[in-house]
């Protein structure tokens, strides 16, 4: 297969182990391209990076060298400009900017180096999700190391770790976080670019796609805009394979595989000789994909034609065990429990999703309320500063949609008919403990 | 080092110290095991901001204890990847080992049991982690081996 074809680039040479001191990077040509970089004029690696359309990896699939070609230079402004790189991987599904931080931190680091280079920015954050412990000091020992090599010129790398809330993923909550605020979504315009951090401009980048900088240069704008489905989607993603399948883990494969490929090739098909029932495509917050449209090409056009989003990279295999209304439901609860409270209609509207769905699967739900469920996403949708209750509705409205006869079952036996034989059945959820009870020892004791 | 002479370190590496806010509070839970409203007015001191204001942007993360916490956790991922291959039955096993529902803490304040959302280690569920380690491919009768390991160290 043509896909297969196509070595690592993002995670290569780190296929069978990591690569974590610059030693052993170092021996897989790391930090040359750092080098490349800095001989070029600034704008010429904007140009580069343009010219080989890479996407953001986080979800939005916005054009990378666009992106920097929106920060001032300093001649058109007083202000220091600031990288972050958006490392609050939580989005349900995703584990890909994990194994790229265990497996290659420094192409993570000399991404940053040449970004910094090439904005002439010398202070860059890393915005690490705080319950990554292991990863942090995997890439802190990484940016130390570098730094003790003098591979950081002017540049100052902070490692900045969360504390646990997936809106921070979110790029100007993520600003707000690191500022030392609530990490609540700002109302833009102003975009980063010109007030981000600090009422600085500010290039914000998903570390996936920080770490494909290097790879850019490395294989050229040319050859990497090649790789994958030109124009719109090229090079390679770090696939996150998860759910019912044999084997699942992340793969990194050229934009373009199709789902098929991946979960059936690739992944060793559907565990337990069960059948697939839908497949979770880009993350939770999108529509689910139906076992009648697995051909659909892993890239952001094919997907669109469909209604379906890349986003970050998540296929996630669901078998003919899972009540789809159960998982509806947990996805609900997710975003209900992450809401930031900012936005009424997904502040509210997560919740009323939630006695929804519960309603469904409980059998106190009518008929009238599927309508009053899809009409609760429609009132979401677009309707909020960021797309956090969209990613709650969007899913929500196409299980309803897509599996319309599994939630009248529902309606018609007066509750789940799988009864505890469903795979997803009493799954407990955060939400559902707010406070922790109060315990006999005192602080510090 | 003492607390606020840490927090002071780290607020130096940010152009404003109020961005030290969160490794702040990480440093004083740390040492505390929770953010009591001394420990908030020891973080507001030594960034100059009121403990209200602490308590406002502590209360807003997941990650932070509002209310004395077991010095150990256990926390259970419960997201759809982890639920579709058997999270439940793992959490379910904690439960029954430490007698106690997902939130609460141990009788004895040893060991703190939660449901989390995802981990980020989706291709390995069930994912567990253990006083912030990830512990991976995790199965209900790993559970009373983890507790006695908590238990014994």
């Amino acid at each position: 297969m043509a896909a297969e074809a196509q070595p690592a680039l993002v995670l290569g040479g780190a296929e069978e182990h990591p690569l974590r001191d610059l030693t052993s990077y170092r021996a897989v040509g790391g930090y040359a391209q750092l080098e490349k970089a800095r001989a070029m004029p600034p704008g010429e690696v904007v140009r580069l990076l343009i010219e080989s359309n890479l996407r953001g990896r986080g979800g939005a699939f916005f054009p990378t060298g666009r992106k920097a070609s929106f920060i001032p230079t300093p001649d058109k402004i007083a202000k220091p400009v600031y990288i972050t790189a958006n490392a609050d991987e939580s989005e349900p599904g995703t584990f890909k900017d994990r194994e790229i931080m265990l497996r290659v931190p420094h192409r993570l680091v000399e991404g940053c180096l040449i970004a910094a280079h090439a904005i002439q920015s010398t202070s860059v954050f890393i915005y690490i999700r705080g319950e990554y412990s292991a990863e942090y000091e995997v890439l802190q020992a990484a940016v130390d190391e570098a730094q003790r090599a003098g591979l950081m010129g002017e540049v100052t790398i902070v490692v900045h770790r969360g504390a646990g809330a997936y809106i921070c993923g979110e790029e100007t909550a993520l600003l707000e976080s690191l500022e030392g605020k609530r990490g609540q979504p700002r109302s833009k315009p102003p975009f980063p670019a010109i007030e981000g951090v600090y009422a600085s401009p500010t290039l914000i980048n998903n570390v996936e796609t920080i770490t494909t900088i290097p790879v850019v240069l490395q294989v050229g704008p040319e050859e990497f805009a090649q790789i994958g489905v030109p124009p719109d989607s090229t090079g390679t993603r770090v696939f996150c394979l998860s759910g019912n399948v044999v084997r699942p883990g992340p793969y990194e494969r050229p934009h373009g595989i199709t789902v098929r490929e991946l979960i059936y090739d690739i992944g060793g098909g559907i565990a337990d000789g069960r059948e697939l029932k839908a497949v979770m495509v880009g993350g939770s917050s999108f529509p689910v994909m139906t076992p009648d449209e697995i051909d659909t090409k892993l890239d952001a056009t094919s997907l669109g034609q469909k209604g379906l989003f890349i986003g970050s990279g998540v296929v996630t295999a669901i078998d003919d065990r899972a009540c789809i209304v159960q998982f509806a439901l947990r996805v609900a609860q997710f975003y209900m429990h992450e809401s930031c409270g900012k936005c009424t209609p997904c502040r509210v509207g997560t919740r009323w999703l939630v006695q929804l769905l519960r309603a469904v699967e409980n059998g106190t739900a009518t008929e009238h309320d599927l309508e009053v469920l899809l009409d609760v996403c429609d009132r979401i949708i677009g309707k909020c500063l960021c797309v956090l209750g969209d990613s709650a509705a969007m899913p929500v409205a196409s299980c309803v949609t897509k599996f319309r006869d599994e939630f009248q079952a529902h309606l018609e036996h007066g509750g789940c008919p799988f009864g505890a034989d469903s795979s997803l059945d009493r799954l407990f959820a955060p939400v559902d403990q707010h406070h922790l009870a109060p315990v006999a020892h005192e602080a510090g004791v | 080092m003492s607390l606020r002479t840490e927090i002071e370190k780290v607020a130096r590496r940010y152009p404003s110290s109020k961005s030290a806010i969160l490794p702040a509070l990480r440093l004083a839970q740390e040492q505390y095991g929770w953010l009591s409203r001394e420990a908030l007015e020891e973080v507001g001191d030594a960034l100059d901001l009121t403990p209200a204001y602490c308590m406002s942007v502590a209360s807003f993360y997941d990650m932070f204890n509002l209310e004395p916490a077991g010095r150990h956790t256990i926390e259970v991922c419960t997201n759809v990847c982890c639920g579709l291959v058997n999270a439940q039955a793992v959490l379910e096993a904690f439960e029954l080992e430490l007698g106690v529902a997902p939130g609460e803490t141990t009788a004895d304040g040893e060991i703190t049991l939660r449901a989390v959302e995802c981990l980020g280690g989706c291709s390995t569920p069930t994912i567990v982690a253990v006083d912030h380690r990830y512990r991976q491919s995790v199965t209900p009768e790993d559970a009373p081996a983890i507790v006695q390991e908590l238990r014994g160290g």
